[in-house]
C-alpha cells in the first residue's frame, strides 16, 4: 500500500507544473481523459471483426487506412455493461503500444480540455479495483469528475 | 558501427562461403589451378582488407594462409587433404573473429598462433605430414606408450614429434595445433632480430613481439596442428549453369548492394499499394460505366507488374542456402569415415530470402542426419551391394506457387521395425494401433518430438531433437515435410514451402456468418457436403467424419476450433456445408465452414500481442472490399482434430469388430452387360466409372484401347455377347492394378448394393466367380481377375476347387483381399479376411482356422509374428508374395499372389495335413 501511494505521490508532485491537454471521451456515463500526446487518430468505428477466442475486452480488429488496429473495449474493460445497441456508431481513439496499433472504443468523443495540474487528485483510495488498475487519477472539473486513463495499463493487461 | 567495417564484414563473408565451397573442389583436384588461382585472390583481398583496415589478427591469418596457397600455386608444394583441413581450419578461425568484429566492432582477445604457426609449417614444406598422414592410425599420440619402439626408420621423425606432444604443465596431450609452455619459452628465449622472416616482413610494425612469436615458434613445435585422419574423397559437382561461383566476378558490376531494410520497406509498401488497388477495384466493380475504369485498369497493371518486380528483389537463389553444405558434407565425411558425394540440383531456383534465412537451418540439420544415420559406411555399402561412396542429392524445383525441396540418400533407409519399437516404447501410439499403422505412418514418428531411432549419440546428430525441429521451423513457414524411405535404399525427404510469407494464396471461407482465410497451401481439396452431394458427413458417436473415396476423414467444425460453436445448429448445417480437406503432418482432416467465397492473393499481416497468445490464427489481411478477415493457422486446427480422431479411430475399431460378428457384407456395383441378367463385381475393385467417348477408342494389338488420363487403357467387353459400341457413349468400369488401368465395357450400370455376398453357385467358364443373390435376383458375379488378364496379360486363368474349411487371410491391400476372398469363398472356404496380424489373432481366439494366409510384403517381421503365436500352435502358415523369391522362411510355404492354383493348392494341401492329424 505504501509503495503505491508514494508512487502516486511522486506522480502527483511531478503532475504539478504547469497544464496538460486531454481528450474527454464517454463511456457509458463516466467521463474519461486520454491525454493528447498518446492519441494518434479519433475515428468513428465502421466495420469490425470480431475474433473468436480473444479475451472479452478485445472487440476485434479493423482496418483503419489500410493498418490492421485491434480494437479493445472500453466498457468490457471497465466491467462496464455492453451498449444494447452493439458497437455500432462507436466511435475509436486509436493509440500506439509497444509499435502495434489498438482502438479503444468509447461510447463518444468530447472536446479537448487543458487541465491544470493543481486540479489533479490521485485515485480515490475506495475506488473500484479494475478503474484503479486503469486510471492515473482524477481531475475535478465543474460539477463532474474526469478519470484520466491510462494507456499503457489499459493495453499492458489486454496484451498480456 | 564504422560504415566501412560494416561493409568489410557482409564482403569477407561472402568471399569466406565462396572460400569453403572452392577449397573442397580443390582438395578433390589438387591440379585444379583455376579453383586455386581464385581462392588465392579471395585470400589475398581479405588479407589486403584487413590491413588496410587496422585488424591485425584477421591480416596474420590470412597472411599465412595465403603463404601456404601460394606454395600450392607455385607448384612448390602438393596439396594433401590435411593441408586443406589446415586452411578450412583458419577460414573458420577468421569466420569466428569476423563474428567477434560484428558484435563489438572490435577484434576479439584471442591466439592465432597454433594456426599461423601450422599454416606456415606446412608452408615450409614439411614432409612429414605426409607420412604422417599415411602413419596417422599407428602413430595417433599415446603419450604412455611412444612410438618409438616399433617405428619403421620413415617414421621416426613423426614418432619423435609425436612423443613431445605429452605436456607435463599442462597434465594432458596437447591439441592439435597446441604449444607446449616449454616450447613457447623456449623460442621466445631463443627469439633474436635476426631471425625474421617473410610473415615478420608483411606484418605491421605496430605489433613486432606478436609477429616475431608468431615466426620463430614453429619451428620448435613438430608437426602440430595436423588432424590425424583418413584422407577421404569427396566430389562436388556443379551444375554446368551454375553461376553462383565461377561467374561472380562478371556478374558483380550488374549489382548493386542494397541494404535488406530497404527492401522490407519497398515490399511493404507495394503491399499497401496491392491492398489499394484492390479496395479501388472493388469500388469501381459495382459502378456499369465509370470513368475511373481505364486508369484503374492501368494502375492495376503496373501495381501487379511493380508487386512482380520487388518480389523479385527479395528472391535469392537457393543456391545461396546450399553454399555451406559441401563444407558440412565434407567434414562429417572426414570425421564419420564415410566416403560421401553431394550432387545439388536446381540451384538457380529462386525464393524469397526471408524464406531463404529460415530454411537454412532445417537443411543443414537434414543433410548432416543424412551423413550420420542415412549412408551407411563404406563396409557395410559394400556387403550391402551398393557404391563405397554414398550420395547425397538436393533438388529444389517449382511447383505451383511453392517450392519443393528434395533431399535423398541413398543409405540404408529407415528402419520401420525400430521405429515402431521406439514409438511404442515412447508411448506415441499402442502396441495394437502400432501394427495397424502402414509403414509410411510409421516412418513419419521420426517428426514426433524427442524422438531418435540413433542407436547412439554422435557429435553430429542422434539426440532426438533433430527432425522435430526442422519438422517445427518448416511448419512456421507454412510449408510441409513428408519422406518416403525404403528399407536398404535409401530416404527421401520432400519439404514443400512458400515462395514468398508476405504475399500468400488462401482460401476464402465462411463461417458462423463470418469471413476466414485458409492458407492454399495446406488445403488438399473441397468437398462438398451437403444434402445433395454425394459426400455425407455421418456422425458417430458426437464425432463427425466424412466417407470420402475409401477413406472415413475426421471432421471438426471450424466454428468448433474458434469456439463459437452453438450446437443446435449441427443439424441444419449437415444439410449444406462444405468439408475442406486439409493435410498437416501428413495427416489429412476434413474441416467444416458454411461458405466457400473465393480465392484471394492476400497479405499477411502480423496479429498484434494481444490476439497472438489466442493461437487459433497465424494473421490478418484485408480484402479487396476492406474487411479485415483472420488467417486460420492450419497446425492449431490439426491439433483440434487430433482430440477429434481418437474418437474416431474408437470408432472404426467398433465397427470393425462388429463386422466381426456379423457377418461381412460386401459393397457390389451391378450393371448389365449382354443381356438383361445382372452382372456384378466388388465395387472396392473399381477405381471409377467412367463414360467415355467412342469415337475416341482406338485398335491396337487385337484389343480395344483408349487414351485415358495421358496412357493408354486397354477395354474389354464385360461379356462374351455384350459387344464395344463404336459410336455414342461406353460406360466403362476402370481397374487399376499397380499403377495400371483397364477398362470393362458394360451396357448399363445399374446399382450399387451392400449385401452379404454369398457364391452359390461355382462358376462353370472363365471369368465368372459364380452366381450370388443380389437384392433377391441372381446375380453373376464377375471375376475381375480374368478380365484383368485379358487386358494386360498378367494373371492367370482362375480354377475350381473342393470344399475345406475356415481360412483367416490377412492382407493389408485392399485389392488382393477383395480379390483374393471372393475367389476363396467361391472355391468353398470361409474366409475371414482382415488387415492385420492382430486381427488374424484374434480371430483365431474365436475359432481356430484351418490355415492362415498371410502377406509377406507389407511387413515381413509381424507375419512372422504369426508363427509364434500360442493361438495357432498347429494351424499351417501360408506366406503370400508378389514376388516368388522373397524370403518366407518358418512359412509352410510360399505362394505367388497373383497364382490362383498354387494357392489353392497350398490350402487344400494344408486342410489335408489338419485332416491327416
Amino acid at each position: 500500500m505504501t509503495v503505491t501511494a508514494n508512487r502516486r505521490e511522486s506522480d502527483l508532485a511531478l503532475a504539478k507544473v504547469g497544464t496538460k491537454e486531454f481528450v474527454t471521451v464517454h463511456v457509458a456515463d463516466q467521463l474519461l481523459g486520454v491525454q493528447v500526446t498518446d492519441i494518434q487518430d479519433v475515428f468513428s468505428l465502421k466495420s469490425l471483426t470480431p475474433v473468436p477466442g480473444a479475451r472479452p475486452e478485445i472487440a476485434g480488429v479493423l482496418n483503419l487506412r489500410g493498418r490492421i488496429v485491434t480494437a479493445i473495449d472500453a466498457r468490457q474493460r471497465l466491467g462496464l455493461p455492453q451498449r444494447p445497441q452493439g458497437y455500432a456508431g462507436m466511435m475509436a481513439v486509436g493509440v500506439e503500444f509497444q509499435n502495434e496499433s489498438y482502438g479503444i472504443l468509447v461510447d463518444q468523443v468530447g472536446e479537448v480540455l487543458r487541465l491544470a495540474d493543481q486540479e489533479f487528485e490521485p485515485n480515490p483510495v475506495n475506488l473500484d479495483s479494475i478503474w484503479k488498475d486503469v486510471s492515473q487519477g482524477v481531475y475535478r472539473l465543474d460539477g463532474r469528475l474526469l478519470m484520466v486513463l491510462d494507456i499503457e495499463h489499459l493495453l499492458r493487461v489486454a496484451a498480456a | 558501427m564504422d560504415e566501412l567495417l560494416g561493409e568489410f564484414i557482409t564482403e569477407t563473408n561472402e568471399f569466406l562461403e565462396t572460400v569453403d565451397t572452392q577449397l573442397v573442389v580443390f582438395e578433390a583436384d589438387p591440379t585444379d589451378g583455376e579453383t586455386l588461382n581464385s581462392i588465392f585472390r579471395l585470400v589475398h583481398t581479405i588479407k589486403g582488407t584487413c590491413g588496410f583496415l587496422g585488424l591485425p589478427r584477421l591480416q596474420f591469418l590470412a597472411h599465412a594462409g595465403e603463404t601456404l596457397l601460394g606454395k600450392f600455386r607455385d607448384g612448390t608444394l602438393v596439396a594433401t587433404p590435411d593441408q586443406v583441413q589446415l586452411v578450412l581450419e583458419s577460414i573458420d578461425r577468421i569466420k569466428e573473429i569476423l563474428a567477434g568484429l560484428e558484435a563489438n566492432g572490435t577484434e576479439p582477445q584471442g591466439d592465432d598462433r597454433d594456426l599461423i604457426g601450422a599454416l606456415e609449417r606446412a608452408a615450409e614444406g614439411e614432409d612429414a605430414q605426409d607420412s604422417h598422414t599415411q602413419n596417422g592410425q599407428d602413430a595417433a599420440p599415446e603419450p604412455h606408450q611412444p612410438a618409438q619402439s616399433n617405428a619403421a626408420p620413415g617414421q621416426v621423425e613423426v614418432a619423435a614429434a609425436n612423443s613431445t606432444r605429452w605436456d607435463a604443465d599442462l597434465g594432458r596431450e596437447l591439441r592439435p595445433g597446441e604449444v607446449s609452455l616449454a616450447d613457447l619459452e623456449a623460442a621466445f628465449r631463443s627469439a633474436t632480430p635476426d631471425d625474421e622472416n617473410e610473415a615478420q616482413a608483411a606484418s605491421s610494425p605496430n605489433t613486432p613481439s606478436d609477429s616475431a612469436k608468431d615466426s620463430d615458434l614453429p619451428i620448435g613445435l613438430g608437426v602440430a596442428g595436423v588432424r590425424l585422419s583418413e584422407p577421404e574423397a569427396l566430389i562436388i559437382k556443379e551444375d554446368e549453369e551454375d553461376i553462383a561461383i565461377k561467374g561472380t566476378a562478371v556478374a558483380s558490376n550488374q549489382t548493386i548492394r542494397v541494404n535488406v531494410e530497404v527492401l522490407e520497406t519497398l515490399m511493404t509498401m507495394v503491399s499497401e499499394l496491392v491492398l489499394t488497388r484492390n479496395q479501388l477495384m472493388q469500388m469501381v466493380r459495382n459502378v456499369t460505366d465509370s470513368e475511373f475504369k481505364g486508369p484503374l485498369q492501368r494502375l492495376s497493371a503496373v501495381t501487379a507488374e511493380l508487386q512482380d518486380s520487388v518480389m523479385k528483389t527479395r528472391m535469392q537463389p537457393i543456391g545461396s542456402a546450399w553454399k555451406k553444405l559441401p563444407r558440412i558434407v565434407r567434414d562429417a565425411a572426414r570425421d564419420l569415415g564415410k566416403k560421401i558425394d553431394l550432387i545439388m540440383d536446381g540451384e538457380a531456383t529462386e525464393l524469397d530470402r526471408q524464406v531463404l534465412e529460415l530454411i537454412k537451418d532445417p537443411l543443414t540439420h537434414m543433410i548432416r542426419n543424412s551423413c550420420d544415420h542415412g549412408l551407411e559406411n563404406p563396409t557395410a555399402r559394400i556387403a550391402a551391394g551398393k557404391s563405397e561412396t554414398g550420395i547425397i542429392r538436393l533438388n529444389a524445383y517449382h511447383e505451383g506457387g511453392h517450392i519443393v525441396i528434395e533431399v535423398s540418400d541413398d543409405g540404408s533407409g529407415l528402419a520401420t521395425s525400430r521405429i515402431r519399437e521406439k514409438a511404442i516404447k515412447n508411448n506415441i501410439v499402442t502396441e495394437e494401433q502400432a501394427w495397424t499403422l502402414s509403414d509410411a505412418q510409421i516412418h513419419r514418428f521420426i517428426f514426433a518430438p524427442g524422438f531418435s531411432t540413433a542407436a547412439t549419440v554422435t557429435s553430429l546428430s542422434g539426440r532426438g531433437v533433430g527432425m522435430d525441429v526442422v519438422r517445427t521451423n518448416i511448419e512456421l513457414i507454412g510449408g510441409t515435410i513428408d519422406l518416403q524411405s525404403t528399407e536398404g535404399r535409401g530416404t527421401k525427404f520432400f519439404i514443400k514451402i512458400p515462395l514468398t510469407l508476405a504475399i500468400v494464396s488462401a482460401l476464402v471461407v465462411g463461417s458462423r456468418k463470418q469471413r476466414f482465410a485458409i492458407p492454399q497451401l495446406s488445403i488438399v481439396e473441397l468437398v462438398g457436403a451437403g444434402a445433395a452431394s454425394d459426400h455425407k458427413v455421418e456422425i458417430l458417436n458426437s464425432a463427425r467424419v466424412l466417407r470420402l473415396r475409401d477413406r472415413l476423414l475426421p471432421l471438426v467444425d471450424l466454428s468448433e476450433v474458434l469456439g463459437v460453436a452453438p450446437n443446435e445448429h449441427m443439424e441444419s448445417e449437415a444439410l449444406s456445408s462444405f468439408v475442406v480437406v486439409m493435410q498437416q503432418s501428413g495427416q489429412l482432416f476434413g474441416v467444416v465452414v458454411d461458405e466457400v467465397f473465393d480465392t484471394e492473393e492476400i497479405v499477411v499481416k502480423p496479429l498484434s500481442k494481444a490476439l497472438t497468445n489466442v493461437g487459433t490464427f497465424s494473421g490478418a489481411t484485408i480484402l479487396g472490399d476492406g474487411s479485415v478477415i483472420m488467417i486460420i493457422d492450419p497446425a492449431c486446427v490439426y491439433r483440434r482434430v487430433g482430440q477429434v480422431e481418437d474418437v474416431v479411430e474408437e470408432i472404426e475399431a467398433d465397427v470393425q469388430k462388429s463386422r466381426d460378428q456379423r457377418l461381412e457384407t460386401t459393397s457390389m456395383i451391378v450393371f448389365q452387360a449382354g443381356g438383361e441378367q445382372p452382372k456384378a463385381v466388388p465395387l472396392s475393385l473399381v477405381t471409377r466409372l467412367e463414360e467415355l467417348d467412342a469415337t475416341s477408342f482406338e485398335q491396337g494389338d487385337g484389343r480395344t484401347l483408349v487414351q485415358y488420363r495421358g496412357e493408354l487403357m486397354p477395354i474389354v467387353a464385360a461379356d462374351p455377347y455384350s459387344t464395344i459400341v463404336t459410336s455414342g457413349v461406353q460406360p466403362v468400369l476402370v481397374f487399376t492394378y499397380n499403377g495400371e488401368a483397364a477398362g470393362m465395357a458394360v451396357d448399363k450400370i445399374v446399382d450399387i448394393v451392400e449385401e452379404p455376398l454369398h457364391v452359390e453357385m461355382a462358376a462353370d467358364r472363365p471369368g465368372l466367380t459364380g452366381i450370388a443373390v443380389l437384392k433377391g435376383k441372381a446375380t453373376e458375379i464377375l471375376d475381375v481377375g480374368h478380365y484383368l488378364s485379358l487386358a494386360l496379360n498378367n494373371w492367370d486363368d482362375p480354377t475350381r476347387n473342393q470344399p475345406g474349411k475356415h481360412i483367416v487371410l490377412v492382407e493389408r491391400n485392399p485389392f488382393f483381399r477383395n480379390l483374393l476372398s471372393p475367389l476363396l469363398r467361391a472355391a468353398g472356404y470361409e474366409v475371414e479376411a482382415v488387415d492385420t496380424v492382430s486381427a488374424a489373432l484374434v480371430c483365431a481366439e474365436y475359432r481356430k482356422p484351418s490355415a492362415v494366409l498371410t502377406d509377406i510384403d507389407a511387413d515381413v517381421a509381424s507375419a512372422r509374428r504369426l508363427l509364434h503365436d500360442e493361438r495357432l500352435s498347429g494351424t499351417t502358415i501360408v506366406a503370400l508374395s508378389g514376388s516368388p523369391d522373397a524370403d518366407a522362411t518358418g512359412f509352410a510355404s510360399l505362394v505367388r499372389k497373383s497364382d490362383r492354383e498354387s494357392l489353392i493348392a497350398a490350402i487344400e494341401m494344408a486342410s489335408k495335413l489338419e485332416i491327416a492329424a
